[in-house]
């Protein structure tokens, strides 16, 4: 049995390792692809064996720099955290695999190194168990997003990168001063001792403006209603890989900061609830509004992200335990699936030459294996049973009816049956209808094989499959971790009385 | 001495708000950096101005009851490193989309996303 301390740091250590060697791999694409590759298994492997050290529930922790907590940088893992790195190592060996097949970023040597350092910036957001290293792991996830967003260097790509650069530096500086000023108040910085000091400071004012503050800072991350308009102005113009990894992790990490602050440090008080409740139903309807107007595969499904958050969102506006354990649900489903519809995105595109669904058509005959595997992560988005989707949905649905809370759930059904409309829309313009024109004329690109593709969608197909065929396993997963959340003295103590870092 | 760090941090955050308002990026540029710099501020005034002396435990003493906080020192190096490198990226990306699209007025930017009538067309003229 590994000591907390170890299996803490491997997650980090993985695609840290990853993110040096693929540097220093520079000149030599092949090697540097097997180095990323293996830093993703290896990843992976670290993730595993913390999802396999925290399931029975326990909470590890441990400090950094031989500095006691809550001095030391602490680093902490409860079911929350770990299902997430899980699945962050997850996507991240799918991705790569995909990407082996994908000719349009192969010959570019800093996808890998910024690849890694995604993941790196990531994975350090979900760990960490303080508020100051959370903004710099915030930093290097951004850095390297900003960096794979233009890597391609296309017009378009410069015009989205400037927006996206722009919106998401204004949104960390204020996370940065909510910081500071949570520091004035309090000073302390780490999580758990934040959590014990808040609800003592007098000034109930104060407190609310600083939950306000936090809860803007992370919304903008999470592409929240009003704050995700940066999203649909820059994700479709990235390549598929790119945009694929980027639709899982970036906005969960906002997403997983809000329900972390919001259990842990701040108490949501019902003032809170109602804002947080009315940007998520806003949230809910504007993304799918905007998907419904758009005629663009990656548009459609970048808007779907908007309005998918905003289920998320529900659970820490109720706060029940049984409403946290559907976010959890929901966030895992929806990794999965919207990642995977963004890789069936890349190879329509690489089969029929265009993301337009005007311009496409036909490929039900063409390419029949996808036809059937877009169906699976299509119908589970839109909460069809008996996939994952239905029962994620059913966990956010039924805790807002038992709290009395009927326009959250009856919000939350209108926009699943427009997701519905979504996502047959695709189905009959990408798949069903006789093309406009005639199939474009094989490239170099269409030629190379498939099936490195079609394995890394299909394995995330089977995941969401595995979910909706088998959901007792997962939902008694998101409960437990739900319950960890809500009993926030767990938290407290694991990081405040965890003995002090030896090995 | 807080009340002049107060007002100077809103007086920072004012300019930054209004240069970043503006539609020309370098401007914009130029706001992301005072934005950084009254965030650094403030992290310095939350950690209490008062003594100023030097943190150093010397000699037989263990505790530092009376010197000038070194967190936010700490925190505020951290942000200004970070702050650099981010408006380093920021301006080479400026100086890229300035050479590749001839622009530094953020409203003409439409690569992206254009105007709904002129995709419209392209599509119209492409299925003709």
């Amino acid at each position: 049995m590994m000591s907390p301390h170890v299996l803490l740091t491997l997650p980090i250590a993985a695609p840290l390792a990853g993110l040096v060697l693929t540097t220093l791999l520079w000149r030599m694409p092949r090697l540097q692809r097997f180095a990323g590759l293996a830093a993703g298994c290896a990843f992976l492997l670290a993730g595993i064996a913390l999802l396999a050290a925290t399931v029975d529930g326990d909470i590890l922790a441990t400090q950094f720099g031989s500095w006691e907590a809550p001095f030391g940088i602490s680093f902490v893992a409860d079911n929350l955290t770990s299902a997430m790195v899980l699945i962050t190592a997850i996507m991240a060996v799918v991705v790569a695999f995909y990407q082996l097949a994908a000719s349009e970023e192969n010959e570019r040597p800093m996808f890998q190194p910024l690849y890694h350092g995604l993941l790196l910036g990531v994975t350090g957001a979900f760990m960490t168990g303080d508020i100051f290293n959370m903004y710099v792991w915030f930093e290097i996830m951004l850095i390297s997003s900003f960096g794979l967003l233009v890597l391609g260097g296309t017009k378009e790509q410069l015009d989205a990168g400037v927006k996206y650069v722009m919106l998401n530096l204004v949104m960390t500086t204020l996370f940065l001063a909510a910081i500071a000023f949570l520091y004035g108040a309090t000073g302390t910085l780490n999580m758990a001792d934040l959590a014990k000091r808040v609800p003592n400071i007098e000034n109930d004012g104060l407190v609310t403006a600083l939950a306000i503050l936090f809860l803007l800072a992370f919304a903008s991350k999470a592409a929240l209603f009003p704050l995700f308009f940066w999203l649909p102005a820059s994700y479709h113009t990235a390549s598929t890989p790119i945009l694929a990894i980027f639709a899982a992790l970036l906005t969960k990490v906002g997403v997983y900061a809000i329900v972390r602050c919001f259990t842990l440090i701040f108490p949501v008080t019902d003032g809170l609830a109602t804002i947080i409740g009315v940007m998520a139903a806003l949230t809910m309807i504007t993304g799918v509004l905007g998907a419904a107007s758009h005629f663009d595969i990656r548009k459609i499904l970048s808007f779907h992200i908007i309005s998918q958050i905003g289920y998320m969102l529900v659970g820490v506006a109720i706060a029940t335990p049984l409403a946290l354990a559907g976010s959890v649900l929901y966030i895992v489903h929806h990794i999965i699936v919207k990642a995977n519809l963004f890789l069936i995105g890349g190879v329509i595109r690489r089969k029929s030459g265009s993301y337009q669904l005007k311009k496409i058509g036909g490929l039900h005959r063409t390419a029949p294996f996808l036809a059937i595997l877009f169906c699976i992560p299509a119908l589970s988005l839109a909460g069809l049973p008996p996939l994952s989707g239905f029962w994620a949905k059913y966990l956010v649905v039924k805790p807002s009816l038992d709290a009395g809370n009927w326009y959250l759930a009856a919000i939350s059904l209108a926009v699943g049956l427009l997701t519905l409309y979504s996502m047959l829309k695709i189905w009959n313009e990408a798949f069903w209808k006789t093309p406009a024109t005639a199939a474009p004329a094989p490239t170099r690109d269409s030629k190379n094989s498939f099936a490195a593709q079609y394995i890394a969608i299909a394995f995330l197909s089977a995941i969401t499959m595995a979910i909706g065929l088998n959901p007792e396993p997962f939902v008694a997963f998101s409960v437990e971790a739900a319950g960890q959340l809500t009993d926030s003295s767990r938290y407290i103590d694991a990081v405040l009385e965890s003995p002090y870092a030896r090995n | 001495m807080e009340p002049l760090y107060i007002v100077a941090i809103g007086v920072i955050a004012g300019v930054a708000a209004y240069l970043l308002m503006s539609r020309n990026v370098l401007r914009m540029v130029l706001g992301l950096l005072l934005l950084g710099n009254a965030a650094n501020l403030t992290i310095f005034v939350a950690g209490r101005l008062g003594s100023s002396l030097p943190p150093l435990i010397t000699g037989e003493l263990t505790t530092i009851a009376l010197s000038a906080n070194p967190l936010p020192q700490a925190l505020i190096l951290t942000a200004i490193v970070i702050s650099f490198s981010l408006v380093a990226f920021t301006v080479v990306l400026l100086h890229k989309a300035d050479q590749h699209l001839h622009i530094v007025d953020t409203e003409e930017m439409r690569e992206a996303e254009p105007i709904e009538p002129i995709a419209d067309r392209k599509a119209n003229e492409a299925t003709q």
